[in-house]
């Protein structure tokens, strides 16, 4: 089974990163891009029959810094 | 007073952190993270700058959960003495023996040069030879260094008087122009300017020689 786990910043927690590419998506000529936010996707091939509580555990304890990041699990 | 240096892969500021303790007058061993535990005797544990792990997944994330670290949270929880600078700063908060986190620079950029600080408390093992308010110059290097955590553990290190170190013009946007905090018991340390980096004459400033004589001062007299 495979799972796709989207980490993102928490609303509110500035991303300086999202910024710069939203800036430059305006130097590029693009209008109305009101805001960029940037995260990251994590795949797992993971063994058939692994809980999602299992991979809610692995967000909690690694693959998210929960301090400052917001997870999204999607089992595949 | 024995200290101990812990060695991740891509640590860079292990050495530095090294001759700093040693010259301060303490007994250091270098640790490699693959080993499970400390030496016998540890008062003081080391968690170095540099790029452990290359910053893979986020800075300090990797190494938070190496074999290592588990001994660093047990000497912690003993009440031992620990202090992260720079990318030991990130380990220590994604370790969660710090609260917060360190975010990417607000200006994005990777920053190298001498900041000037102001020392917030000094009732703290690494901040007693300072004097209250003092302003010191100390250098970063660093692209995630922006401190931040919720308003309320903002108050409350405010409240608590943990934070130890503070910008005066802060140079990544970290919250309330933090550098530094301890923890509950002030005996845990996270900043990310570099006291080992001038604290020998030949770094050409001395500023964060008093860190290290503070914290020898601390722990032989505990």
């Amino acid at each position: 089974m495979k799972a796709r786990i989207d980490v993102m910043l928490k609303t509110g927690v500035l991303d300086p990163q999202g910024a710069a590419v939203q800036h430059a998506l305006g130097a590029l000529g693009f209008e109305g891009v009101n805001e960029v936010r940037q995260g990251k996707v994590i795949m797992l091939d993971l063994a058939d029959g692994t809980s999602e509580e299992t991979i809610k555990d692995m967000c909690e304890k690694l693959l998210a810094n929960t301090v400052i990041e917001s997870y999204r699990i999607e089992i595949l | 007073m024995k200290a101990a240096v812990l060695q991740f892969p891509g640590s860079n500021c292990d050495r530095d952190m090294y001759m700093a303790l040693k010259n301060a007058g303490a007994d250091v061993s270098m640790v490699w993270h693959k080993d499970a535990e400390l030496p016998q005797g540890v008062d003081v544990v080391g968690v170095p700058g540099g790029f452990s792990y290359g910053d893979y997944l986020r800075c300090g994330a990797i190494a938070a959960n190496s074999p290592i670290t588990n001994a660093l949270k047990a000497h912690v929880e003993r009440g031992g003495y620990a202090f992260g600078i720079c990318n030991g700063f990130q380990v220590l908060t994604e370790a969660r023996l710090l609260p917060g986190a360190l975010l990417r620079n607000a200006g994005l950029k990777y920053i190298c040069k001498t900041t000037p600080l102001a020392v917030e408390i000094t009732d703290s093992p690494y901040t007693s030879a300072y004097t209250q308010g003092q302003h010191i110059g100390i250098p970063i290097a660093h692209h995630d260094g922006n401190y931040t955590a919720d308003e309320s553990t903002l108050d409350m290190l405010e409240g608590e008087g943990r934070v130890a170190f503070r910008y005066l013009d802060n140079p990544n946007g970290s919250k309330r122009d933090i550098a530094g905090i301890v923890s509950e018991n002030r005996r845990v340390l996270g900043m990310m300017p570099h006291p080992e980096r001038a604290a020998e004459p030949q770094h050409g400033n001395e500023d964060g020689k008093l860190f290290f004589t503070s914290l020898l001062d601390a722990v032989v007299s505990a």
